[in-house]
């Protein structure tokens, strides 16, 4: 596999390949159906080509590594909001993850719930679509409603619409201060109540997951700002029990890497993520428990379930049906992020769409890549 | 014809086709131009607006879709051959969960109503154009609005989960709902913003937020706009992030102080800056503001004590259309530029602005660059609406140069299609319409807006 340095030559790739690609960042996350073809590597276009913390914006090629990115931000004290995962530890794949596989992922972490995803951080786009034409899409300013929003198309479609070669993100600061409330043994229908009382205060959490049995709110900001919200979260929800507050930084920076990166299921032989109504959650995972044995986690205050089980305690694709069954009746979605090769072939790791918006994507599909050579079948 | 195949599915009144009622359709906020539609209707339901639709689609007939009709782009403007499709019958709340955080209403609902709705139990829908108590969330969704507090919780699309939107063809198609996040392709995100040439929505679930417990504002005034510029760019380095940093230059405080008698102080720049939270976090968010405003020698630092003092500090900004208004016709720009630019691209408005001879008043939110120059002039000069239009598309193309875009939050419309190949290639204005062709495939929906209308024109007509 050769490493292409330009824009050009990967359009002039694309332009001439006879059969189809697998776009490929650092490599580090095989997604969806495994896809059988050539590689072509982005990473050799690498490199941050514009960093203005004044403005709040990055521009960078999109094989540059997120590592160089999260380095240069610390430098001015800033950082990506949208607090993008490292699945390497669940996954057990090595490699450098790169800024473009995650705007290709739309890979967002515990704090959407409070700033927004990836999505929402990106800003514009320059990718090479499947007939080898090089298109830009937005810009670098934060306000942007000229023309149709092809970025926030472009993010999370896994490469499959196009291979990206640059993008812009809206950045923010770091917080001076943060801490975590910990609330212990409560019920899960309980945890995801007391997330939502958190979360629909005015107390601006930033993050509300329940691990095991515990239920852990995120507060960040100003010192002053922290303790004051920690103190009015403890007393709202003292009907809960009361909360061990965590202020320790390196105690509480590891607890959210863990939310984040799901290494409690490091172990586990697959991983799903079942997005839906924080009040449907509860339902939803007695439901399932009723008929399969799995282990879950929630983030984003129940909006967010992870469903982890290992080969031998089940029949997982039965129970890989059913995930994305029960989650389609409550209009929700379910995807398989980690599992074996044999179980992405054989099922669906996306969640299949409804007839009519199958339809628009595969009419999209059709004008972006009219050949069917990018990243082929994945996302089916 | 079409008159009558329409009335036959509707009920009575939801046609509108006398000239005399058609006449208050023929224009949009954009009102310089103007053109009455072949007819008007006003569904109340997502089943009717299919039946139209359908209508439509058998006949060929254009279809407009229209919200409150306050687009400042021409996005709801009529053209004589296209039926004009109101939603604003369709205004009632569907569902509102406090513990999702969500509300979906029908889409002619106004945006300040949506706040209206829910804001008895503490909570509010974040997007706030100048506009809202006009505007609807569907017209909203079109343009992708923004509004002044959108530096902390962004624009539409960041606040939109999910829609009901019927195509030109009548099907009825649900996307998102009350999770985050698309399952497959982020549909959603394109729809936002497609200025109503992909579909009519009709429903919308949006993300509601628990009120700040507080705001207040701090006003500064400075000796030049490049101060102000740097002001606003070390407050952003600081950490703290506003809701609000809105700026504005020395021809629109003179005209908002004689209009509004704000108080405010004459100088080159002005800024207010608004954070939100307890008494305690405003105060640490203020000291850390007013320390940085010191090092840049402000002539003016002076911090709302009260609740009347806040609201006389918003005073004049938010009476600034208005009082441009009492004094002239203007033209309201919206490009957005990289803030860093901010001091080049207002001294070359200036020199455009003599160049020109009609005089510009610069008024925007200064966090995120999105800039609303405004350009004065005489309508019943002839010749000076040419001038105004010149020098307007003048000051995008210096916006576009300096690495922003023509607009912001307005919309492309009909005001700046032709100005769209400034921005885009041919091939990146491709892959747009190709959008267009999968969603509309017959060109019926909005056809003339958003592109250039010769790179459009084949598909069109055809
Ligand atoms: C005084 C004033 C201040 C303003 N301030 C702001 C501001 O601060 N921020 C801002 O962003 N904008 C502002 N605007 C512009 C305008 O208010 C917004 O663009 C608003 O979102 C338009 O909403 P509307 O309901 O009036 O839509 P309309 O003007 O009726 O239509 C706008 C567009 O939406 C499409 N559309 C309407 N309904 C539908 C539907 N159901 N389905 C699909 N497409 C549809 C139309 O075809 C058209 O392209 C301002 C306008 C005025 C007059």
């Amino acid at each position: 596999m050769n490493r292409l340095q330009t824009e050009d030559a990967i359009a002039a790739a694309i332009k001439d390949a006879s059969g189809p690609l697998r776009i490929l960042g650092g490599g580090t996350r095989p997604v969806g159906r495994p896809v059988t073809a050539e590689a072509l590597s982005v990473a050799g276009l690498s490199g941050i080509t514009l960093y203005e913390p004044g403005a709040l914006t990055l521009v960078a090629k999109a094989g540059t590594p997120l590592a160089e990115i999260e380095d240069a931000l610390t430098v001015a004290n800033q950082r990506l909001a949208f607090e993008p995962q490292d699945f390497r530890a669940v996954l057990g794949t090595t490699g450098t993850p790169t800024i473009g596989g995650i705007v290709a992922g739309n890979v967002s972490g515990p704090r959407r719930i409070a700033v927004g995803a990836c999505r929402d951080f990106l800003l514009g786009v320059r990718f090479v679509d499947g007939s080898g034409q090089i298109i830009k899409n937005g810009g670098r300013v934060m306000k942007n409603v000229t023309g149709y929003d092809l970025v926030k198309l472009m993010c999370g479609s896994y490469g499959t619409l196009g291979a990206l070669t640059e993008v812009s993100l809206k950045v923010l600061p770091n917080v001076e201060a943060a801490a975590t409330l910990r609330f212990v043994d409560l019920d899960m229908p309980e945890s995801i109540t007391l997330m939502s009382n958190a979360l629909g205060s005015p107390f601006e959490v930033t993050g509300a997951a329940r691990c095991g049995t515990d239920t852990l709110l995120r507060i960040e900001g100003f010192t002053g700002s922290v303790a004051y919200r920690a103190d009015m979260l403890q007393s709202r929800l003292k009907l809960f029990g009361s909360a061990d507050l965590i202020t320790d930084a390196q105690t509480h920076a590891k607890i959210w890497l863990n939310i984040r990166d799901m290494t409690e299921f490091a172990e586990h032989d697959a991983l799903w993520r079942v997005s839906l109504r924080p009040s449907h959650a509860a339902a939803f995972i007695q439901m399932m428990q009723q008929m399969h044995s799995f282990d879950y986690a929630l983030d984003w205050g129940g909006g967010l379930v992870w469903a982890a089980a290992k080969t031998g305690t089940g029949d997982l694709e039965a129970l890989h049906t059913e995930l994305q069954h029960n989650a389609s009746l409550m209009k929700g979605h379910c995807t398989l992020i980690k599992g074996s090769d044999a179980l992405r072939t054989t099922l669906p790791a996306f969640q299949p769409e409804h007839p009519s918006i199958a339809a628009i994507t595969a009419g999209l599909r059709a004008k972006f890549d009219p050949r069917g050579i990018l990243n082929p079948g994945m996302m089916t | 014809m079409i008159v009558d195949r329409l009335q036959a599915v509707l009920t009575r009144g939801a046609v509108i086709h006398a000239e005399s009622e058609t006449r208050a359709y023929e224009c949009d906020g954009l009102s310089a131009y103007r053109c009455p539609p072949l007819c008007v209707v006003l569904p109340t339901s997502t089943t009717e607006v299919a039946a139209i639709l359908r209508v439509c689609y058998e006949m060929g007939v254009p279809v407009v879709p229209r919200g409150a009709g306050t687009s400042l782009a021409g996005g709801a403007m009529p053209t004589a051959d296209a039926v004009i499709l109101g939603v604003a019958r369709m205004n009632n709340v569907l569902e509102t969960s406090y513990e999702d955080r969500i509300i979906r209403v029908q889409t002619g609902r106004t945006n300040l109503s949506i706040t209206g709705a829910v804001e008895a139990d503490g909570f509010f829908y974040a997007p706030d154009p100048s506009s809202q108590l006009a505007c609807a969330i569907a017209g909203n969704i079109a343009m992708n609005s923004g509004g002044a507090h959108c530096l902390k919780y962004g624009v539409t699309t960041n606040n939109l989960l999910g829609v009901t939107i019927v195509l030109m063809d009548g099907s009825v198609i649900e996307i998102g709902g009350g999770h985050l996040d698309a399952g497959g392709l982020d549909l959603l995100g394109v729809i936002c913003g497609s200025e109503g040439q992909l579909g009519v929505v009709t429903e919308a679930t949006l993300r509601i937020l628990h009120k700040p417990e507080g705001a207040r504002p701090v006003l500064m005034g400075f000796d030049s706009s490049e101060v102000a510029g740097a002001c606003v760019s070390d407050i952003i380095k600081a950490g703290v992030l506003p809701v609000a940093i809105e700026f504005m230059d020395r021809p629109c405080i003179e005209v908002c102080e004689a209009f509004a008698k704000a108080g405010y102080p004459m100088c080159e720049a002005l800024l207010i800056v608004e954070v939100e939270g307890s008494n305690l976090e405003i105060d640490e968010q203020l000291d850390l503001i007013k320390a940085i405003a010191r090092t840049h020698n402000p002539v003016e630092l002076r911090e709302a004590k009260s609740a009347d003092e806040a609201a006389r500090i918003w005073l004049g900004r938010k009476s600034a259309f208005g009082a441009m208004g009492q004094i002239n016709d203007y033209m309201c720009l919206d490009g957005t530029i990289p803030v860093s630019e901010l001091p080049y691209v207002l001294r070359r408005i200036g020199e455009l602005s003599k160049q020109y001879g009609l005089d510009v008043g610069n008024v925007f939110h200064a966090g995120d660059g999105n800039m609303h120059p405004l350009i004065l002039y005489n309508a019943n000069i002839p010749g000076q609406l040419e001038t105004c239009e010149a020098l307007g598309a003048e000051i995008l193309k210096l916006c576009v140069e300096v690495g922003g875009c023509l607009t912001g939050e307005h919309g492309v419309g009909v005001e700046k299609r032709d100005l769209m190949l400034v921005q885009y290639t041919p091939s990146d204005l491709e892959a747009q319409m190709a959008v267009k062709d999968v969603f509309d495939p017959a060109w019926l929906l909005n056809p003339a807006k958003v592109f250039p209308l010769k790179s459009s024109e084949k598909r069109r007509t055809a």
